[in-house]
């Protein structure tokens, strides 16, 4: 026991928890409005994929490849540290949040796609009988089809998301991982918070795979 | 006397009594290097009743697909109700009709399908109500009583707020009537309706369609495997094979004295198979 408290020190790990837990908020903040931004940039780059008209599919589909094949970390080093050379100016925080949120809406987008390829002929076939407007096919027939069984994955993105986050440290956004070592080299002492920051992660990760798990539960159909 | 789905319209219906309510143009769809409908004439007049056989792939299936535009036309023209459905005149000539004229022209026409593609996450009422709300503009309120009505009227006003997946075939089917009739239209398409039921839930399908048909003023184009049905319940039978229209007549004399070969041949091997 003596060996551990040695080793653990839990009254500095009392000390640094308010910092961590502000850094904490900061990085659930992050992740909630990037994948607020992906779900939504996701499914419109899923249509757009989709769409009749070949070009717009042709360079969707292309958009999605590249940014899926290429590093986060790199993009958003563009988004903060080239993209100002031709007077696009951003904040760490906005910079670090888009980039991430158009990452993840790539990923989405393909989630999304295999929801849509899953929704039946007949279904489209019967919106277009009752002469359902475009939006409405969408919004009233297909999506709450499409989207459905799709949920678990979308919810694999979050935490994957989410433990994404530390990328942003290397453009300067404090957040979880980056307060962690701030602290660290601070104190010379990096067990407390480093292993305080694994939990921080695990319990929010837990959080929202549960969230997620309840929203799945609460729109099964009969 | 029979009465319109929609009280409104019957007036306007006597107006034009006289145009068929559907006619083809010499409608042809090919996909690829397959024609499966081969310059197709083919009036079908109001309130008529018209049975359409043949064997599968013959083309029967999508002379009711294109009517409902869910594919387009290789060439020729559909009208419905004296209106050109995918053309309009414009300077005295046809051309392609707006997405906005198309809807208008449809949604005269209502359509049941084999596979019912009933909304899967939508209650019973819920499939019948979302069109005329969303389309048609109606309060919940209104097409709450007029979905309720149409439930009763197919025999399911208990079943109102059940899901398709608790729902039996013939029920679902039931269902996707009162969805099609919903937005009132003058003319049904059934395809296959029955073909995914079995023979004991097959005949409640089948009476609410008898009973739409004596009690209302609607034109019907039915494709079916049920010779019964086609034999007392149609004005006219047509059989098609290839892409055309081989042999039509009223059904007493289509099914005791039918003319061509091969309509005798599609006849044997049905009755064989009864």
């Amino acid at each position: 026991m003596t060996s551990l408290g040695q080793l653990f020190d839990v009254k500095y790990a009392l000390h640094i928890l308010p910092e961590l837990a502000r850094a904490a908020t900061y990085t659930i903040g992050i992740t909630l409005v990037g994948f607020a931004i992906a779900l939504v940039l996701g499914l419109v780059l899923a249509i757009m994929r989709r769409s009749e008209f070949a070009p717009l599919a042709r360079t969707t589909a292309f958009f999605i490849e590249f940014i899926r094949s290429t590093p986060l970390l790199i993009q958003v080093y563009v988004l903060f540290y080239v993209a100002p050379l031709y007077g696009f100016t951003m904040s760490a925080l906005t910079a670090g949040t888009l980039g991430i949120a158009v990452h993840y809406a790539c990923y989405v987008s393909e989630v999304y796609r295999a929801g849509l390829n899953g929704v039946a002929r007949g279904q489209w076939e019967a919106s277009c009988a009752l002469s359902l407007s475009p939006w409405r096919t969408y919004t009233g027939v297909v999506l709450p089809q499409a989207i459905r069984p799709v949920i678990p994955a979308l919810g694999n993105y979050l935490v994957a998301m989410f433990k994404d986050t530390p990328v942003l440290s290397a453009i300067t956004v404090v957040e979880l991982m980056q307060q962690a070592k701030n602290i660290g080299s601070e104190t010379f002492r990096y067990l407390e918070p480093i292993t305080m920051t694994g939990i921080f992660f695990l319990i929010i990760s837990v959080t929202f795979a549960s969230g997620v798990r309840h929203l799945e539960r609460r729109v099964r159909l009969p | 006397m029979k009465r319109d789905l929609d009280p409104a319209l019957g007036a306007a219906a006597d107006a034009s009594a006289t145009t068929p309510m559907v006619r083809f143009r010499n409608v042809t769809k090919r996909y690829g290097a397959l024609t499966v409908l081969d310059g197709l004439d083919l009036d079908v007049a109001r309130n008529e009743k018209v049975a359409i056989i043949g064997p599968s792939g013959s083309g029967k299936s999508t002379l009711l697909r294109v009517l409902m535009t869910l594919d387009p036309l290789t060439d020729g023209v559909i009208d419905v109700d004296g209106e050109p459905l995918t053309h309009e005149m414009r300077g005295g000539k046809l051309v392609p009709a707006s997405p906005r004229h198309v809807r208008q022209v449809r949604s005269k026409i209502g359509m049941v399908f084999q596979s019912f593609n009933l909304f899967p996450h939508m209650s019973a009422l819920a499939n019948v109500i979302e069109a005329p709300m969303s389309v048609l503009g109606l309060s919940k309120k209104e097409a709450t009583e007029r979905g309720r009505d149409l439930l009763s009227m197919v025999g399911l006003s208990e079943k109102c707020d059940h899901y398709p997946s608790q729902l039996s075939g013939g029920q679902q089917q039931r269902v996707a009537i009162a969805r099609a009739l919903a937005m009132r239209p003058k003319i049904m398409l059934f395809d296959e309706v029955t073909s995914a039921l079995d023979p004991e839930l097959c005949g409640e399908v089948l009476t609410v369609i008898r009973r739409l048909g004596e009690e209302h003023n609607l034109t019907m184009l039915m494709v079916t495997h049920q010779m019964g049905f086609a034999k007392d319940f149609a004005d006219r039978v047509c059989f098609f094979s290839q892409g055309k229209i081989i042999e039509q007549a009223p059904p007493q004399q289509f099914f005791s004295a039918p003319q061509h070969e091969r309509t005798r041949q599609f006849l044997r091997a049905v009755t064989e198979a009864l």
